[in-house]
């Protein structure tokens, strides 16, 4: 880490008005602090093994018409020949003028947005109230977090149970207040809902720990400074903390959008997707495509490709804006 | 030099395994392992089994001891992969040719698809096979594929009513329902008289294709090469599904962990009828209405206006083709499927053997369940068994839940149902 930053500095400052006299800056670089290009290899070679390769790989595979059945290989006495071809932009095409893309995609903003933003809330007003001097502060810290410390899949499967439709707990209390209980997982509206509310109940507890540190790094000067101006609780709140917070906010959505965007276990064990494909995110429908029947290589690479470069330019944008703003809140 | 003897041993194990299987490999017409005992054989052997595992799989277990017993120079890895995994989970790891079973109980729609994509080992000829011809012909149709053997058969099933004679009963119906119309009115007596459901629903495709052959209908026509799935008959079948749930015989089901569902509901006695096979028995006697077995009634789908006919499921064993142990694996597999461990699982949970010769047996003779579900197995439908059939059921399974949920009508159900097909078979009309 630090000796690629001292690289980055120095490349910075050498071009300053020699840049004529002696051409190639970056063999001069390499010249000068070999040292530390030599440090970076093994890890850039490591990155391009583990990240470079699979991708690439799956970049042209989007590009053919592989599956299963038509990938070459030898087991034991059976040979199967290779016998996929290069198809251009086609899986592309197909995906993008099909209705089930544009109606996954719908779904998928709606269920990033709707998590992201109860995240953020539900977890900022918890690291507000956390923050306060209280009895009991650790007690109630180490309770909010954990929801996080669960497994995905364990949660995934508690909330299943508590969501069934005839032994649920959630209809047995309906039940007891004498409510007709509702078929949760089975209806699309309030299926949505519900792997909404799971979501929602295991990225809390990342955003508040976040907040809460961001919320102890705002020095309490400001705070009391703030209060002998006579600035109320809301004015406090908008004009010190969450530009104080800032920083931490801006990265920690930014990570909950990937991440709820791309968040597999919930919606593949909660609810399968179901009913019919209602609940399915376009992850787990490009999952859908690669693992189910005779898998479809090219087509779920093709859809893997798609989502990724959805997320590079979600990711591009929201931190182009934040820049451009400079103070976004 | 020290390192390489490991793998100096190993290559020596593999060249007497190869030694010992005599060509079984791929020489279809030498079944000659006569050179060899082959309780001497050595190896281990993994298997995927995929029964359940508190009710089924203790009875496969005592049959893998009494192998190891007979086969000494055998050890068998017993590994229980849920049915609703194993089918996923084969195709990863035979694909990256690592982690793969060398036997693995296979599903009969699973076995012409991962003998279709070069995993399973063909078995014509082979140790594996004993007396073929002593097979039903329906689960035997399951193994073959291209005209070669790819799995033996294991155990088969079909789908029957299951209900609880008491409830039955105190509704004023001594009989089982033998149509789809008495079962609606077995049902709504029972709602009425007893307070309990009537026929709990499983949300699932399997269980949707009694209605379907009931009322004539099929979802492939294979000789013609034509997806059928959308027919008047089908249209009929669901429109009597639909009906059933919107008359109150069978209260709304839920899609999800519907099949758990409608299970806890017959063995608490909240709903009298169910559609199940064999499999679910001995889970079924765990239940508090069932610790009287004679409580438990076992009878024939209801007909539709058409016949009475349930499909053929079961399951296969098949070896994995990059197996390192197959000559090991012929021997677990021939002695799994053997009259005597056909009937002796029969004997203690019920299934049905697949070996004709079994149930003759007196062990299995005596087994009621096994008496009832037999004469149920020579109505059975057999499924086309194509490679893609293990595909059929996604898209109508999605189906069936959007018509439990009132979103689409049976005819348009069945439309989107059809549309889905012809993408996965394109060359069908």
């Amino acid at each position: 880490m630090t000796v690629s930053t001292g690289n980055a500095t120095a490349a910075r400052q050498e071009p300053r008005g020699r840049r004529r006299e002696r051409p190639g800056r970056l063999r001069r670089s390499f010249g000068a602090h070999w040292y530390a290009w030599a440090m970076v290899a093994p890890v850039l070679a490591v990155m391009l093994v583990l990240i470079g390769w699979p991708l690439a790989r799956g970049v042209y595979l989007s590009l053919t018409d592989a599956t299963e059945a038509n990938i070459g290989r030898t087991i034991g006495v059976n040979v199967i020949p290779s016998t996929y071809e290069f198809v251009g932009l086609d899986n592309y095409l197909q995906i993008l003028t099909s209705a089930v893309f544009w109606d996954k995609l719908l779904w998928t903003v709606i269920w990033t947005v709707v998590c992201v933003a109860a995240h953020y809330g539900i977890g900022l007003a918890l690291a507000v109230m956390l923050n306060r001097r209280m009895r009991l502060r650790s007690l109630y810290r180490v309770l909010l977090i954990l929801p996080w410390a669960v497994p995905a899949f364990v949660a995934a499967f508690i909330w299943r149970y508590l969501y069934n439709s005839d032994y649920g707990v959630i209809n047995g209390m309906l039940k007891l207040a004498g409510l007709a209980p509702v078929g949760w997982l089975d209806d699309p509206t309030t299926a949505k809902a519900a792997v909404i509310a799971v979501n929602v109940w295991i990225g809390v507890p990342f955003m508040m720990v976040a907040l809460l540190g961001g919320l102890q790094s705002i020095p309490s000067e400001l705070y009391e400074a703030a209060e002998v101006d006579g600035a109320g609780p809301w004015q406090r709140f908008r004009a010190i903390t969450l530009p104080g917070l800032r920083r931490v906010s801006s990265t920690v959505i930014l990570l909950g959008t990937i991440w709820t965007f791309n968040m597999f276990p919930i919606i593949f064990l909660v609810t399968r997707g179901g009913p019919g494909s209602e609940t399915e995110i376009l992850v787990t429908y490009a999952f859908r495509e690669a693992f189910t029947g005779v898998r479809n290589y090219s087509g779920s690479a093709a859809w893997g490709v798609i989502i990724l470069l959805m997320l590079v330019v979600l990711a591009v944008g929201y931190r182009r804006t934040l820049r451009a703003q400079g103070d976004p809140w | 030099m020290r390192r390489l003897l490991p793998a100096a041993t190993v290559l020596a194990g593999l060249t007497l395994a190869v030694a010992a299987c005599g060509g079984g490999g791929g020489a279809p017409a030498s079944p000659a392992p006569s050179a060899a005992d082959p309780t001497k054989i050595t190896g281990e052997v993994t298997w995927w089994d995929t029964t359940r595992p508190d009710s089924e799989g203790p009875a496969f277990q005592a049959l893998i001891k009494e192998f190891e017993t007979a086969y000494p120079g055998i050890k068998v890895k017993y590994v229980n992969v849920p049915s609703d995994q194993a089918q996923n989970q084969f195709q990863t790891a035979a694909q990256a040719g690592s982690g793969a079973p060398d036997v693995i109980r296979s599903e009969v729609a699973w076995t012409s698809q991962f003998a279709s994509l070069g995993y399973l080992q063909p078995l014509d000829g082979t140790r594996a096979v004993d007396k073929p011809d002593d097979f039903l012909p329906g689960p035997l149709s399951s193994t073959k594929y291209n005209g070669k053997t790819y799995a033996v058969p294991q155990v088969t099933d079909t789908l029957a009513l299951i209900y609880n004679k008491r409830l039955l009963k105190e509704a004023g119906h001594e009989e089982p329902p033998k149509t789809v119309a008495e079962l609606k009115q077995t049902a709504l007596d029972v709602k009425a008289k007893t307070g309990a459901a009537g026929l709990a629903l499983n949300v699932d495709s399997y269980f949707l294709l009694p209605f379907m052959y009931g009322e004539g209908g099929d979802l492939l026509d294979v000789q013609n090469k034509k997806i059928v799935v959308d027919s008047p008959a089908n249209v009929k079948a669901m429109q009597t599904v639909a009906d059933l749930i919107s008359s109150g015989a069978a209260p709304k089901p839920a899609t999800t962990d519907s099949y758990a569902n409608a299970m806890t509901a017959l063995k608490d006695g909240k709903a009298a009828m169910i559609y199940n096979g064999p499999w679910a028995l001995s889970e079924i006697y765990q239940g508090k209405e069932f610790k009287d077995k004679q409580n438990l009634g076992i009878a024939p789908v209801p007909a539709g206006s058409v016949k009475a006919a349930a499909p053929t499921g079961g399951w296969n064993l098949a070896i994995y083709a990059g197996s390192r142990n197959i000559p090991a694996a012929y021997e677990f597999v021939r002695f799994m499927t053997t009259q005597k461990a056909q009937a002796d699982i029969a004997k203690k949970i019920s299934l049905l053997p697949t070996r004709a010769s079994a149930y003759s047996d007196p062990a299995v003779q005596g087994n009621r369940d096994v008496a009832v579900f037999q004469p149920i197995m020579d109505t059975a439908v057999p499924r086309p068994w194509i490679p893609e059939g293990g595909q059929l059921f996604q898209p109508l399974l999605e189906g069936y839940q959007d018509l439990v949920g009132g979103k689409s009508p049976p005819a348009d159900m069945l439309k989107k149902v059809s549309d889905q097909y012809h993408g996965i078979m394109k060359d069908w009309s």
